[in-house]
């Protein structure tokens, strides 16, 4: 059976080689000291750094797709997201708003929150609806940096019965997180990065 | 014409009030005595200078000693707008871009100026040609150095923004689509300032030049406004290129934010 998503001998100046292969419905979550290349993991994966390898998705290479074709399936979620219209509700596409503000209920957020102003929200409340702005792609793979750091405990829960919705579903999830049990949670593969190198924990 | 010639007297008498602002900044205590005299001293060294240099262009009528001016005076254009910007590209990626610009903005609007409106003969007539680039460049190095400031700035503090865009599948044009807009936007305030002032706040130089030197206020007036025209397109393509070549040089062939390419 071809891997969801086949990473290979993907490598930069700055970290790698990598080596990943998740089936449909499997989750890698990889743990590590800050600065060990977590993060510069996962933009190479979405292609957002200069690198070198292979990354694929369903057996499509991802150098057969446009780059913007490549991330709408493989959308990469910032630790610290991003923002560029005042809004909440302007940063999803007209056609996918219902479907966001579903979704932002169900990660336990107010309908006026997703109408509101990006500028009155906390980092907890900014953090779930920027995974909001990417789980409304309907994307086959998510790259999740510290989805749930900056959250309360109800609210993990929360942010963890939609990804394993996603999951079964047959999403495959790379995911960072310092949090072992949310990776059983999850039903997740345990990796390490150690000096931007991954290991296989356990 | 009947121009008023100046006697070295006369300009004697104007650098009285320089001395008077050197004085003002010793008694007030200023320390800005030496940088006035300085500047006043340079003002004068660098216009007595290209004077001469001018003269002696105009009164060899030769193509190239018209090129080999107008290509100095646009390198040093050129080089202003590189090193003006607060973060710069690494290498020789500013200067090229700003050479380009630069080239591109003068000739087209000069090139119309003198091959349709002025019709000098000949088309290359150092008289007009040189004094045209001037004039235009002026207008290139201060639109170009603004709207280059104005992306190469916002892309660094909006980099959170433009990546996440880029990371849910935007193309790297809808994500930088605002700020090339508001780039060339500032650009164009200057000439935009310009034009309405004109008449009302200011009498523009060369207008004033030319009445100065006895030439009919209405016939003066035509002469500026053309210009004006000129300098508007000026700012508008300088504006325009300096912002789109420096967006095209900080992304590659798969849409990367690539500000790895600006010196830290």
């Amino acid at each position: 059976m071809t891997a969801r998503l086949a990473v290979e001998n993907l490598k930069s100046p700055l970290a790698g080689p990598f080596e990943l292969e998740l089936a449909p419905g499997e989750c890698a979550a990889i743990s590590g000291p800050s600065g060990a290349g977590k993060s510069l993991f996962l933009r190479m994966i979405a292609d957002l750094d200069p690198n070198t390898g292979e990354a694929a998705l369903d057996g499509t290479p991802r150098a057969a797709m446009a780059a913007p074709a490549w991330r709408r399936k493989a959308p990469y979620v910032a630790a610290e997201s991003g923002w560029w219209r005042d809004a909440v509700a302007e940063h999803v596409e007209a056609s996918a708003r219902e479907a966001g503000r579903d979704l932002a209920a169900q990660l336990g957020l107010a309908r006026e929150l997703f109408e509101g102003p990006v500028q009155r929200l906390s980092t907890g409340e900014r953090q779930r609806l920027a995974l909001v702005r990417a789980l409304v792609l309907e994307p086959p793979v998510l790259l999740l940096d510290e989805p749930t750091a900056p959250l309360d405990p109800d609210s993990i829960a929360k942010v963890e019965a939609v990804l394993a919705a996603r999951l079964k579903a047959g999403a495959a999830v790379v995911l960072v997180s310092h949090d072992p049990q949310q990776a059983r949670r999850l039903g997740a593969r345990p990796y390490e990065m150690r000096e931007r190198r991954l290991r296989p924990l356990g | 014409m009947t121009a008023i010639s100046l006697s070295p007297a006369d300009l004697a008498i104007g650098a009285s009030l320089v001395a008077f602002d050197a004085l003002l900044s010793v008694l007030l205590r200023l320390a800005l005595h030496r940088q006035v005299l300085w500047a006043a001293g340079r003002m004068v060294v660098q216009l007595v200078a290209v004077g001469y240099i001018l003269r002696a262009v105009f009164a060899l009528r030769h193509p190239a000693a018209t090129l080999l001016v107008v290509l100095v005076m646009s390198a040093i254009a050129a080089h202003e707008i590189a090193a003006r910007p607060e973060r710069r590209f690494k290498g020789w990626t500013g200067l090229g871009l700003s050479a380009g610009g630069v080239a591109i903005a003068t000739v087209v609007t000069v090139g119309l100026a003198l091959l349709t409106a002025i019709r000098p003969h000949p088309w290359y007539d150092p008289r007009y040609a040189i004094t045209l680039v001037g004039i235009v460049l002026g207008s290139v190095l201060n639109a170009g150095s603004l709207s280059l400031d104005t992306l190469l700035g916002g892309i660094t503090r909006e980099r959170g923004a433009i990546e996440a865009q880029l990371a849910l599948g935007a193309s790297f044009h809808q994500a930088t689509a605002r700020l090339l807009r508001e780039a060339i936007r500032r650009g164009l305030m200057p000439i935009i300032n310009q034009m309405s002032a004109a008449g009302l706040i200011t009498l523009p130089g060369i207008m004033t030049g030319q009445i100065l030197a006895g030439l009919d206020p209405l016939e003066a007036v035509k002469y500026q406004i053309l210009l004006m025209f000129l300098l508007a397109g000026a700012s508008g393509l300088s504006a325009l290129l300096m912002a789109y070549g420096a967006l095209r040089r900080l992304t590659d062939e798969r849409q990367r934010l690539r500000l790895d390419r600006l010196r830290e």
